[in-house]
């Protein structure tokens, strides 16, 4: 009876759910690479050009600290509309799943720009001077040691990253970029379909589930004390 | 080897400056290992990062073989670090990194041929008695084999110089101990150059040729050991010193002793702290010789030893005692009591 129940569902919204899916991943994997691209270096930065480290300097650490901090204010819905325009210059449109990899970026890169800066501050000064008494290159020593060295405490603050950007998916469908938050808001909410909607929740909490203790995992295997 | 020529460095905090050194000149000869000591906030620590310019002095100069450091090019100073190494208080190893790993990366950071980087690590390990522990995490070591990591990671960059920052300020007395042994076999086995700072007499002794005293961002005094050892010049020194021999002897004691005959302070150095002299004297001469408090340490190469004694007699013996023990080679000196 059950069972009959639930293939009847999935076939008549297997594919809508499996779409979404994908969608989400799709979404949330590029805009994943884009904004660690992106945040990693603004993190290594921001920490760098804190005053008494190697490359200080107060007016490009203000400045950052400053543009981080005011994209970090407005919530994902407002900065999607706020960056139509900017959306549309930098990809030639601003739908679909293309339209909205701009704006999640946008969002994610500044806030995995501050978790990077706590991981790497994590990192005990006298290792990164201990290798720069062996005349070791600046750049060896954020690649080799300050990164390495925070690389659990880097993908803890990723899964973290992660499960925000994929909160922010969910209102994508805003901009009809799909998604399984927009399966479950327009099938679900806006016609009440209810059984649509618990599917969509149950595969995000399931999603998120997964990523966690991928993280957690990873982390306690790079993590060595 | 090494040379710091006028150095000082001023640290500007919010509210104040911090003279941390001034006008510091030290001079560490090729083979030696010379120790810096003094109390924490002395400015010995700073002393020695500004070996390897990891503290950029504020003035003066800083030669290490015959080279000056202060206007070499980044580049140029990057060069010369790799044959400064250096050790310190807290190890800083990668705890994400295996032994091995921590001795290699740094290798191949430097530009150390591939080929050659396992031979190295396996060269060292073995100098420091670590060979078995090469896939082992930093944090399944005890402090003193992570000090022994770090000592090998200085070592396989093959070093002129060793600059060791407290290197054992964090270690029991007895990897305390273990590690001096280690350094001092490196310094005669290869030849390298030590300077360390240190807060503890103890190391001190068990292993430096000269030593100087650190107060207030200043070199107080310095020297051969055992001359500093049987001649301290500053209050400081001979607060250190004085460290080494405790005795707890109540004033009022010592004041009443005092009216029977001189207390007296007896150094003997190298040959002489193996003689009966005091045994000796008081058979010779109408003196009735009671010893208050005695030690003997070793000195990286001779024996060192002080004894408090009581002389009890005639002044005209007493005299005959001092001018006998001098005679034998042992350092006397009357204790007044304002000066400690």
């Amino acid at each position: 009876m059950i069972i009959s129940k639930v293939i009847a569902f999935f076939d008549k919204w297997g594919d809508v759910i499996w779409e979404a899916t994908l969608e989400t991943f799709q979404m949330g994997s590029i805009s994943l690479i884009i904004s660690v691209i992106i945040g990693l270096p603004l993190g290594i930065l921001l920490v760098l050009t804190r005053p008494g480290k190697s490359l200080e300097n107060k007016y490009i650490h203000f400045l950052l600290n400053i543009l981080i901090n005011i994209i970090r204010s407005i919530p994902f819905i407002i900065l999607l509309f706020l960056l139509l325009p900017f959306t549309k210059f930098i990809v030639g449109t601003s739908i679909g799943v293309k339209g909205v990899i701009v704006p999640l970026v946008v969002y994610t890169a500044p806030y995995i720009a501050r978790l990077m800066e706590s991981a790497l501050l994590e990192v005990n000064r006298g290792i990164l001077e201990a290798y720069e008494a062996m005349g070791i290159k600046t750049k060896d020593i954020i690649w080799h040691v300050m990164v390495r060295e925070a690389r659990p405490s880097i993908i803890l603050a990723l899964t973290i990253a992660i499960i925000g950007l994929i909160g922010a998916t969910a209102m994508a469908g805003l901009v009809g970029a799909g998604g399984l938050g927009d399966v479950a808001y327009r099938f679900g909410h806006l016609r009440y379909e209810l059984d649509v909607m618990y599917v969509s929740i149950v595969l995000l909490v399931v999603l998120i589930q997964v990523i966690q203790s991928i993280g957690n995992h990873l982390a306690a295997l790079l993590k060595k004390d | 080897m090494i040379q710091l020529k006028k150095i000082s460095k001023t640290f500007h905090t919010k509210t104040k400056k911090v003279h941390a050194l001034k006008n510091v000149s030290l001079e560490v000869k090729k083979g030696e290992i010379f120790g810096v000591i003094g109390y924490s906030g002395a400015g010995k620590s700073t002393l020695i990062r500004c070996v390897n310019l990891l503290e950029k002095p504020t003035n003066g100069e800083v030669y290490v073989n015959g080279s000056k450091l202060n206007t070499m090019s980044a580049e140029q100073l990057r060069e010369t670090r790799k044959k400064i190494g250096m050790i310190f208080q807290g190890f800083h190893l990668l705890k994400t990194a295996t032994v091995f790993d921590n001795i290699a990366i740094p290798l191949k950071l430097t530009g150390v041929p591939k080929r050659e980087i396992p031979n190295r690590v396996q060269k060292y390990l073995a100098v420091v008695g670590l060979e078995d522990k090469q896939d082992v995490y930093p944090d399944q070591l005890s402090g003193g084999q992570k000090q022994r990591v770090a000592i090998a990671r200085a070592l396989s960059h093959e070093p002129e110089v060793l600059l060791s920052d407290e290197a054992t300020s964090a270690l029991d007395p007895e990897t305390t101990e273990s590690i001096l042994d280690l350094l001092a076999k490196i310094n005669r086995e290869f030849g390298i150059t030590i300077l360390l700072i240190t807060h503890e007499m103890h190391v001190i002794q068990k292993i430096c040729d000269r030593v100087a005293v650190m107060e207030n961002g200043e070199i107080i005094e310095q020297g051969n050991v055992i001359d500093l050892y049987s001649e301290p010049k500053q209050a400081t020194t001979k607060k250190f010193i004085n460290s080494l021999f405790p005795s707890d002897l109540p004033d009022e004691t010592l004041k009443e002793l005092q009216k029977r005959g001189p207390i007296i302070t007896l150094t003997f150095v190298g040959s002489s702290a193996g003689k009966p002299a005091l045994s000796m004297a008081s058979k010779k001469f109408d003196v009735h010789a009671n010893i208050l408090s005695g030690n003997i340490i070793q000195l990286k190469d001779k024996p060192f030893g002080r004894l408090i004694a009581h002389l009890e007699g005639e002044p005209e013996e007493t005299n005959k005692v001092r001018q006998f023990l001098a005679n034998e080679g042992v350092q006397v000196e009357e204790v007044s009591f304002d000066d400690n």
